[in-house]
């Protein structure tokens, strides 16, 4: 007979929640993901110049942050690109995604391959082709805003697109074609067919795609930083000038604030995503 | 039959895809208004294809398709008068069973205003009433069907195709659809068109039923003549249980037929018209009987000596061989409980009218 008390001691043998070295290494894993991020967050309302000693706390550097207008423009640059690049991702993602599970067609294997290339391929070997690609067709350099981050958002498409038509793709593959087939049966055009039943069951896979691809644009440094002109710096871009000089809260603040509204568009994204 | 136009008319119809597959051959058959019509075949030999090119989804190589009058050549799936009600049911995820069902009149915009009532007429028609709001991963297989039924019948199609609709069914619940696809259409009066592969499924609820084997068609009947007058070795087979013998013709005089069957000997048997090819011999297990005495000239008798019994509840099948090791099997129903305690056994006459026996020349 196992007592009461006994009976609480002994840990079953699927109970891991249960077992010490199990909890210890969840705790050390969350630690080691998450705790610069805490830090990175705590000392940005640090009343302190240099970013060592905890002196008391301060909403000084996001107002300073705020009323800096070259951090501010690089921020909004980054909104800018990160909007329309994921925007034309998910929709270019979303025609190669069916074209490929649809159709067969001669060189379908190698266009596969072509497709995927961007995800392989280095980043800084992609950032010098973008920057030789625009230097030689002679891309303009001195549009108005936006116009002149055009060259940064088609080079953010250029290696975005691919993650949706994967996350895509893959969603496809489960995909019962009689559902098409009977919505062509009751009376639907292609077209409708398409928007009413393969487009809702693509949904999913597209707001994966498109956070996906919004994330990948927003901190893209290497790439951005060999397509990016002067007048057209964005958020890393600007991050990584300010601190070769000195780390200082401010970039704690921007950041925090970066952290803030990527979390707010995953949450949305996600809430769309489960409601449907 | 022949009196109303047909509504359906298969001329033809040849369809191989390619890599070289042959899945239909110059298929030719007319289906009447209001019939319920069965295509049964073993599964791949080009019953579905048929189907799809009825639907749309398919574009016959060769042939033509008239429905309701109208060449079907160029018309796409959704200008078609008919509906279908597909294997996995394909009832949309994502919209509850009353959108489903509205789905059809929404999208071609027709009936607006009378859509709810429709809807909900057509969920009382299958028997499905009051369950408009539910999602469809909250329904059983058997619920999923019915709304595919209503979604497909209240476009008043003028035809309904149903690709294996039972199949994914249990049994009892299979023979209560059964019975529910019949009431069905006599309730629409829509001609239905049924493709399955359960030979039990086609007898039970079709007018009449096609068979197809590897692409040709091989005959059109109404059950019972499909079932007692089958023109080949491979409709009877294939429809129930057949005992066959093969024979060699030895001569067709004065409307007796002599064929030589080995481990049998010779056999008379009178028939209508003149035969000169080698033929089968095939009789029913339930046309026999178990006998301790010769018949009589009615009937033609073999002794044989019961190898097993199978029993299957209202009927045992009884398996025998003679002694040249010709085999016979006879269905014998359990007529009285009695019938099982006393299982049949030892050396008896297999024994059939000479009216039961069936002659397959190809």
């Amino acid at each position: 007979m196992i007592g009461a008390q006994d009976r609480r001691r002994v840990v079953g043998p699927l109970e891991y929640g249960r077992r010490m070295w199990v909890r210890l290494s969840l705790w050390a894993t969350l630690a080691f993901l998450y705790a610069p991020i805490v830090i990175l967050v705590a000392f940005s309302f640090n009343d302190s110049r240099r970013n060592i000693v905890w002196r008391g706390f301060t909403f000084k550097y996001y107002e300073k942050a705020w009323s800096n207008d070259a951090l501010i423009e690089a921020f909004t640059n980054s909104l800018t690109i990160a909007l329309i690049s994921t925007l034309i991702s998910v929709i270019l993602g979303m025609m190669t995604a069916v074209l490929l599970w649809r159709f067969r067609f001669p060189g379908k294997a190698p266009f596969e391959g072509a497709v995927s290339l961007p995800i392989i391929v280095p980043e800084i070997c992609m950032g010098v082709a973008m920057m030789t690609f625009f230097a030689d067709i002679g891309w303009p350099r001195d549009l108005p805003w936006p116009l002149n981050l055009g060259a940064i958002t088609i080079a953010h498409i250029s290696f975005s697109f691919p993650f949706v038509a994967m996350v895509v793709r893959a969603r496809l593959t489960h995909f019962n074609p009689e559902l098409e087939e009977a919505a062509r049966d009751l009376g639907a055009s292609q077209w409708q067919s398409f928007r009413d039943i393969l487009l809702p069951y693509m949904r999913p896979g597209l707001i994966a795609g498109g956070l996906l691809a919004f994330t990948l644009s927003l901190d893209d440094f290497v790439i951005t930083f060999f397509t990016s002109g002067p007048e057209t710096v964005t958020f890393p871009v600007k991050v990584y000038s300010m601190i070769r000089f000195s780390v200082t809260p401010e970039v704690n603040a921007a950041s925090t604030a970066l952290i803030m509204i990527t979390i707010v568009l995953t949450a949305i994204a996600l809430r769309l995503q489960n409601r449907s | 039959m022949a009196a109303s136009p047909p509504i359906i008319t298969v001329n033809r119809v040849s369809k191989s895809f390619p890599g070289g597959v042959q899945a239909l051959d110059r298929v030719s058959l007319e289906i009447a208004e209001g019939e319920f019509f069965a295509l049964l075949g073993p599964s791949g030999c080009g019953k579905t294809t048929l189907l799809r090119i009825l639907a749309g989804f398919e574009t016959p190589s060769e042939g033509d398709i008239f429905i309701d009058g109208a060449d079907m050549g160029r018309v796409p799936p959704n200008k078609r008068p008919v509906n279908m009600v597909f294997q996995s049911y394909a009832v949309f995820p994502h919209m509850t069973v009353a959108e489903n069902v509205a789905y059809g009149l929404k999208v071609t915009g027709t009936e607006r205003k009378q859509t709810p009532d429709l809807v909900d007429q057509a969920l009382e028609l299958v028997r499905l009433a009051g369950l408009g709001d539910r999602m469809p991963d909250r329904l059983s297989g058997g619920q999923r069907q019915r709304v595919a039924l209503a979604r497909a019948l209240v476009k008043k199609p003028r035809v309904l195709l149903l690709d294996e609709p039972l199949s994914a069914l249990d049994a009892k619940l299979r023979e209560a659809m059964q019975l529910e696809l019949a009431r069905l259409q006599n309730t629409v009066g829509i001609t239905f068109v049924i493709v399955t592969h359960d030979q039990n499924e086609a007898l039970s609820v079709a007018d009449r039923i096609a068979v197809i084997d590897q692409g040709r068609l091989l005959q059109v009947a109404s059950p019972a003549e499909l079932y007692e007058y089958p023109e080949s070795r491979f409709v009877a087979d294939f429809i129930g249980k057949m005992n066959l013998f093969e024979g060699t013709n030895v001569g067709c005089e004065n409307g007796i037929l002599s064929v030589l069957v080995n481990g049998l000997g010779r056999l008379d048997i009178p028939v209508t018209e003149r035969t000169n090819s080698d033929v089968g011999l095939a009789v029913r297990p339930e046309k026999m009987l178990l006998l301790d005495e010769h018949p009589g000239d009615a009937f033609l008798a073999f002794p044989a000596t019961v190898e097993k019994l199978s029993y299957q509840g209202s009927e045992t099948r009884v398996f025998l061989t003679n002694q040249k090791d010709v085999a016979f099997e006879v269905s014998v129903r359990n007529a009285s409980r009695d019938s099982a305690a006393n299982p049949l056994q030892g050396r008896m006459w297999v024994a059939w009218r000479h009216a039961d026996t069936l002659i397959l020349r190809d």
